[in-house]
């Protein structure tokens, strides 16, 4: 408990010396942080949502051996709705990345999203592909990485652990610590289209520089020529 | 070891096809005489005409693989290229058909082998070639809308470098460069000229493009005991096993029809496969059927094999070799059917606990991967004229968990215990808990029949057409490795349904343990023998020109590796015949008339893996 105390107390604010082990001092927000991210860090739900080869080793991870329940996460919900977090365990592509946007929009806040192997994160061995988006942080926030192809077991857990650390560390007094406590909602994440290619709505202006007005501003065959 | 090199006297079957049909087509069907090439080529006018003559009257009613070839610059056509199998057995046929890059049409073969549906629909989506009376011919990896057909040799994607690997970019003036650079969006993404996404309408949700219009009629209000609905499944779905989605026709609960749509995972195997070389394509065959990677790995070294096989100075791989690659791929078997029959379970509502009984078995087995190739699922073992590494004789466990079998044992006598103890074990209890359940069945009997028929037609392979009644394993019917020298039997069921499919999975569970029981002494005697044949080449390998189709009885059904070489360091042509891909052909025809919560049930017993039915 001690411990415990010792995290919570604000050491710019003295206490006696003789009551120092059983009673810690510290700012309302911090206790009330604390509190509140105690309650939900062994409680998050992650979505059952399976891209590619990673989730496999995820259903693994839930198994006995692994026992994910471990941390209160081997509750996995099919529903978008009921879930916190969000394991993009796999390739995603360009056809795929639509409906991961529009479920991660689904998903209630708080919510957090881990990038689970080497695709997830950054296209890893498939990057190359015409159909592979080179990481879901192109189109989300994304809270953890785990490296890995595939990431072993262990290796997500540790993943999960990380996401506790940055759970926990997260403060109900700072707003943009914790956005989905600011006035009016969050903004929603806008879906891709499929045209000719993928096109992310974000990136518009630059699709009217490049693609609308082709020759010469083609700055592709530029840099290839360079190369 | 070689079982393909034809010998004096048997004939092939191309030469014995000529002569039976050449008086008929004349000079419409001739002889592949390029070198290190095989088959008979066919003038599209008789295409039609001679598959039917060669299914109706030389006994080849079994469609294994069709696909396409771009020789650009090597004739300026595209090969149309079919192999085509006895179900009695044999080696298959290799039938071609040519249009020029301008054209790019040929007939149909729907009509003769429905299963060459979903085939043609994929040669349609990436090469661009139209298929006359096709029923409906749609992209099926890529989305409606998509600029181009990404598999012709001149189409480039966004982060294209160069035609092949290793890239010169990788480490110029010792700096990484990555691939957004090279891009003005910093994304994979490039778009066609003059494209202005004001102006730009999306397609790829529109009813024509998700099949809808091939599903049948719509809402029908005209009683409101038989509207028809359609209900979309996926692509998140927790019992689609991956990102699969289904659109489906239902009238009340029953359903009318069913259309697959994928792609959802297409990760574009093959166009990386042929800027690859030939060895960088091993670590992919991995993550196509991710459950199964060491069969998959053996599937294309044989194909690779067989390619050397036509040059000078190629050596068939060591006894030992081919012991161990046995010995492997019976285990992914295990692997496979164990995890499929707990999902199975999984999707008839059970939820996860037979799951984790079946983990528990799987966990070992993959303890012994890791031991041997170095990782849980993602081996990359197998090399071309042999494997990567021998047995340890020690299996050490660096990650000390708490319910930790292996700490540092024998590996033999771990695979001892495993193969006569352990695994024999846990298969009856599999047996006593599931097959005889109320809950198994009741939704498992009598749902989702396939006739023998109709699975010959439709292209299935392994357990969905040994289920069916056809007693067709590639081990036996097109025999490759030691498979010849050992002792097992090709397990058939005769009703088509989801237990039957269910049933076959468990029977040949025991057929793979009676297999590793005959392995094991063979890793005794041949203790210390070499992995691999001759010295250096393995990751280099010399493969002259020509084509090879590498097939396997993958645990998912056959699997084929259809590899063209120009002589080159990387493949020309690399194409996946992916039995997840081409089972799902005879899925509507399983669940027409059933209620949808079959649907599901289906599915499971079908046993699919996404990274190989998008690739």
């Amino acid at each position: 408990m001690s411990d415990f105390l010792r995290e919570l107390h604000d050491p710019d604010i003295p206490v006696p010396e003789g009551i120092q082990s059983a009673v810690a001092v510290t700012r309302l927000d911090k206790l009330l942080s604390t509190v509140y991210n105690w309650g939900r860090h062994y409680s998050v739900w992650p979505m059952a949502f399976g891209l590619a080869c990673c989730a496999i080793e995820m259903i693994a991870a839930a198994s006995s051996r692994y026992d994910q329940a471990r941390f209160g996460m081997e509750v996995l919900r099919p529903s978008p709705r009921q879930a916190d977090l969000m394991i993009v365990s796999g390739t995603v592509t360009k056809k795929m990345v639509v409906p991961i946007v529009r479920l991660y929009n689904q998903m209630p806040e708080p919510k957090y999203v881990l990038a689970m192997g080497a695709c997830a994160s950054g296209g890893g061995p498939f990057k190359e592909g015409y159909n592979v988006v080179s990481g879901i942080d192109n189109f989300l926030p994304v809270d953890v990485y785990v490296p890995g192809c595939p990431p072993t077991p262990q290796a997500l857990l540790h993943g999960f652990i990380t996401l506790i650390k940055k759970l926990d560390s997260q403060n109900l007094g700072n707003r943009n610590s914790m956005p989905w406590y600011s006035r009016g909602p969050s903004d929603a994440v806008p879906i891709p289209v499929l045209g000719p290619d993928i096109i992310d709505p974000r990136q518009l202006h630059l699709i009217r520089r490049y693609a609308a007005q082709p020759e010469p501003a083609d700055e592709s065959a530029a840099v290839e020529a360079e190369a | 070891m070689t079982e393909h090199a034809p010998t004096a006297d048997t004939v092939l079957p191309a030469d014995d096809a000529l002569n039976q049909l050449s008086a008929r087509f004349g000079d419409a069907l001739q002889r592949d005489t390029r070198p290190g090439y095989e088959g008979l080529i066919v003038d599209p006018d008789h295409l039609v005409a001679v598959a039917t003559a060669l299914r109706d009257d030389l006994g080849y009613d079994y469609l294994a693989s069709a696909t396409a070839v771009d020789y650009l610059g090597k004739g300026d056509h595209f090969e149309m290229v079919y192999h085509l199998c006895q179900t009695s057995g044999g080696p298959p046929l290799v039938l071609k058909a040519q249009t020029p890059r301008e054209t790019a049409t040929l007939p149909s073969l729907v009509g003769v082998w429905p299963g060459a549906e979903f085939q043609e629909r994929e040669a349609w989506d990436l090469m661009g070639i139209r298929f006359e009376g096709h029923p409906d011919l749609r992209r099926i990896l890529m989305w409606e809308g998509f600029a181009g057909h990404p598999l012709r040799k001149d189409w480039k994607e966004a982060y294209y470098e160069q035609d092949q690997k290793p890239f010169d970019s990788r480490w110029p003036g010792g700096h990484v460069r990555r691939a957004e650079e090279l891009v003005p969006y910093g994304r994979n993404v490039r778009y066609p000229d003059g494209f202005s996404p004001e102006d730009y309408e999306e397609i790829a949700e529109t009813p024509q493009a998700r099949g809808l219009s091939s599903l049948g009629p719509g809402v029908e209000v005209e009683e409101l005991a038989t509207d028809r609905l359609v209900v979309n499944l996926g692509p998140q779905h927790p019992s689609t096993h991956g990102v699969f989605r289904m659109s489906i026709m239902l009238s009340g609960e029953e359903i009318v029809s069913l259309k697959p749509i994928m792609g959802y995972l297409h990760r574009n195997h093959e166009k990386i496969g042929e800027r690859n070389t030939f060895i960088q394509n091993m670590p992919f065959t991995d993550r196509l059927d991710y459950i199964c990677s060491l069969s998959n790995n053996l599937g294309y070294a044989l194909a690779v094999e067989k390619l050397m096989a036509l040059g000078a100075r190629y050596q068939p791989p060591t006894y030992r070799a081919e012991v161990i690659r046995v010995l492997m791929a019976e285990l992914t078997r295990i692997v496979n059917h164990i995890w499929a029959i707990g999902f199975l379970l999984n999707d008839l509502g059970a939820y996860f606990t037979p799951m984790m009984y079946v983990i528990n078995e799987r966990e070992l087995i993959l303890d012994f991967f890791e031991a041997v190739t170095g990782s849980r699922m993602m081996c990359n073992y197998m090399r071309f004229g042999g494997v990567a590494a021998d047995l340890p004789e020690r299996m050490r466990s660096e990650a000390q968990l708490l319910n930790d079998r292996v700490r540092d044992v024998n590996t033999m006598e771990y695979l001892r215990d495993l193969i006569t103890e352990r695994l024999p074990r846990a298969i009856d209890q599999i047996d006593t808990y599931l097959t005889t359940s109320e809950v198994v069945t009741n939704r498992c009997i009598g749902v989702g029949v396939l006739t023998r028929e109709d699975a010959i037609a439709t292209s299935a392979a392994g357990p969905v057409l040994r289920a069916s009644g056809v007693p067709y394993d590639v081990r036996r019917a097109d025999p490759y490795s030691i498979y010849p020298e050992l002792e097992f039997d090709v397990a058939c069921r005769t009703h088509g349904d989801v237990y039957d499919r269910y049933l076959i999975r468990l029977d040949e569970l025991h057929q793979s343990l009676r297999i590793l029981n005959q392995i094991l002494p063979r890793l005794v005697d041949t203790e210390g023998e070499p992995i691999f044949a001759g010295r250096g080449g393995m990751y280099s390998p010399r493969v002259p020109a020509g084509e090879a189709y590498g097939r396997v009885e993958n645990p998912k059904g056959e699997l084929g590796f259809y590899v063209v070489s120009d002589g080159g360091q990387n493949p020309w042509r690399y194409h996946v015949r992916a039995p997840s891909f081409i089972n799902l052909t005879p899925l509507e025809r399983m669940c027409v008339g059933h209620k949808v919560a079959d649907v599901v049930a289906i599915l499971g017993s079908i046993d699919i893996v996404l990274g190989e039915t998008d690739r």
